[in-house]
């Protein structure tokens, strides 16, 4: 097992992938730098997780090149990358106990009784389940098995840490806190680079030191989360990221702003009194939603599907009551018929 | 409780009893006429009166019969252990790995077990013939196994396609090869499914009759139900009941003995592959 502390740049040269006729990766160019944390993020069948084991070395590469610190990985065995992958459904082994769950990597590489033992309980501090070594993962809740399954991944000493969807399988409180666990393990691991699989923007945004965002095996953009949100590539982006979504305008509503969609945020429309000179629409409440630190309020201004606007504060408006809004300026974002956006 | 349920309870066990009368008899005839000599045997009695093991000694001292169990346990044992070996290496091919005409061949391995054991009976004495294993116990060792194989490698293949791929991939990213993965990973969570199609596959084999008559031409060379089936009396008029019976008895026991030993596996096993097959 490589004990490669250096930092590891990982460099994807117009990978693609086919199964039989279907091109799932379509040519991906992208540069991941030492010691970052990269979220791959799209909807089911971007190609994501896809991408994740290629790099992992659980599917073949069709073609192009993957460069770990300028060396070709293509054809070099999953468990001679220097590695480690965290799985959604944990896939610790059922018939080992903890401790030997995490040191089954190591004992295969023959390393010596001695060294196992350190390494295994130096992690298992880190992650405070050394009173779990003895357990079979059935005994095991949830959040402990996903605690072991990293404890595994860290054991390797890894260069690069593979995360697929690992979040998925806890319930919603259980996902914060491991989410927390994972921005700290970045945190106390500076020199390994990381890439997380999701599809969740939260988790994204959240853990990211840069997001890419993938759409039916290709990237649509990527950049920090803040440049995701301010600055979508695309339409697509723009869509995706975000929550809740951006609203967008068609027709008529956007011709007025001399382009064929116009995107704006919820947070980015402001109410204003009815008959108030800057008001651009007005509309009927449709739905609000009260979540207790904000409100989305639906309003119906004739577009195809009701506007949202996020509110501050407990105004509590009912279905019905008449509305005049006006978007900020600054923080439109409008889009070309080509769904690209226009500066 | 009311009259009525008193009355279906009683319903269900009487059921229940007779199944198991039915099941049972036979073999509970079996034992009884071991025990019995001379005269005796014919007499029609469904309550021990005689207990006289005078039949299972003379069995057990009878020119190869102690040969002839140990042959049969040389053969079913050396028939199990190459049918799981080879079930488990195909089974994991089968269902992880991906090739073309994968469905196909299982297909195939199914069809093979269709024929029934005279349609092959020729051809097979001419392979046994040709590889010189005629009268030796690798002639039943290799045919019993074609008939063991297509079960055995079906059951396995549906177990097997139920072991979470995941942690097949968490074994590669932590460098084990295949046959690591098979061995220290699958083998463990196949012990159910390995115990009863092992346990399947050993019965057939221990009371397999055509193929041992067939392959064989010494007395020595025999296996159990043969040597059973040419027991004779001391003229050829005599039909021995008494030892044929006594024997049939030493070779059922460890058969049941084995069975319930495994009971609990046999069933979590069939029902395993059962639902998902």
């Amino acid at each position: 097992m490589p004990q490669d502390q250096t930092e590891t740049t990982i460099q994807l040269r117009n990978l693609r992938k086919s199964f039989g006729i279907t091109e799932v990766i379509k040519g991906i160019d992208l540069e991941i730098r030492p010691g970052e944390f990269m979220v791959f993020v799209g909807p089911s069948g971007c190609g994501k997780s896809t991408l994740l084991r290629m790099i992992a070395g659980l599917e073949d590469i069709t073609s192009g090149e993957l460069l770990f610190n300028g060396t070709t990985m293509n054809n070099v065995v999953p468990s001679k990358r220097g590695i480690a992958m965290v799985f959604q459904s944990y896939a610790l082994y059922p018939h080992m106990n903890v401790f030997d769950n995490m040191a089954f990597g190591m004992k295969l590489a023959k390393t010596s009784k001695e060294e196992v033992q350190a390494r295994v309980n130096r992690v298992a501090e880190m992650l405070q389940i050394e009173p779990l070594l003895d357990r079979l993962p059935k005994q095991l809740s949830g959040g402990q098995r996903q605690r072991v399954a990293i404890g595994r991944a860290l054991v390797r000493d890894p260069r690069v840490f593979l995360f697929d969807e690992p979040l998925s399988n806890l319930d919603a409180s259980l996902r914060v806190a491991t989410r927390l666990e994972i921005a700290k393990l970045h945190h106390d691991l500076e020199a390994a680079t990381m890439i997380y699989v999701t599809h969740d923007q939260v988790e994204a945004m959240t853990l990211a030191d840069r997001i890419c965002v993938l759409r039916d095996g290709k990237v649509e953009q990527v950049g920090t989360s803040n440049e995701l949100y301010e600055r979508p590539a695309n339409q697509f982006v723009a869509s995706f990221i975000g929550s809740p979504k951006m609203n967008f305008l068609e027709g008529d509503f956007a011709a007025a702003f001399d382009c064929a969609c116009l995107g704006i945020r919820p947070e980015h429309i402001e109410m204003v009194e009815t008959g108030d000179s800057n008001a651009v629409w007005s509309g009927k409440v449709v739905h609000a939603e009260d979540l207790g630190s904000d409100n989305y309020v639906f309003v119906d201004i004739g577009a195809r599907e009701p506007l949202v606007v996020r509110q501050a504060g407990k105004r509590v408006l009912p279905a019905g009551f008449e509305v005049s809004l006006n978007p900020i300026r600054a923080h439109l974002h409008r889009f070309g018929a080509d769904q690209q956006p226009i500066y | 409780m009311t009259l009525t349920s008193a009355l279906k309870k009683t319903a269900f066990y009487l059921l229940v009893a007779f199944i198991v009368l039915i099941c049972v008899f036979p073999f509970y005839y079996a034992v009884l006429t071991s025990l019995k000599t001379g005269t005796d045997l014919f007499r029609v009695d469904y309550f021990p009166r005689a207990f006289d093991l005078q039949n299972y000694i003379d069995v057990l001292v009878a020119r190869s019969f102690p040969r002839n169990v140990l042959n049969s346990v040389f053969i079913a044992t050396c028939t199990v252990a190459l049918a799981l070996l080879l079930a488990v290496t195909a089974s994991y091919a089968l269902a992880r790995v991906r090739f073309r005409g994968r469905g196909l061949l299982l297909l195939t391995i199914l069809a093979v077990s269709m024929f029934p054991q005279v349609a092959v009976l020729a051809g097979l004495f001419e392979l046994v013939r040709f590889l010189g294993t005629y009268n030796t116990p690798w002639a039943m060792i290799m045919s019993y196994m074609i008939f063991t194989l297509p079960f055995t490698v079906w059951v396995l293949t549906t177990f097997m396609r139920d072991l979470s791929v995941e942690i097949e991939e968490a074994a590669i990213m932590d460098g084990a090869t295949p046959w690591v993965i098979i061995t220290k990973v699958f083998l463990p969570l196949l012990w159910p499914a390995l115990v009863t199609t092992g346990l399947l596959a050993f019965i057939s084999a221990w009371n397999e009759f055509v193929f041992s008559l067939t392959f064989t031409s010494s007395e020595s060379m025999r296996t159990v139900p043969v040597a059973i089936a040419l027991l004779t009396g001391s003229s050829q008029y005599e039909t021995p009941w008494g030892t044929l019976m006594a024997a049939s008895v030493i070779v059922t026991v460890p058969l049941i003995v084995l069975v319930l030993i495994f009971q609990r596996k046999i069933v979590s096993g069939l029902t395993a592959g059962g639902v998902k097959g």
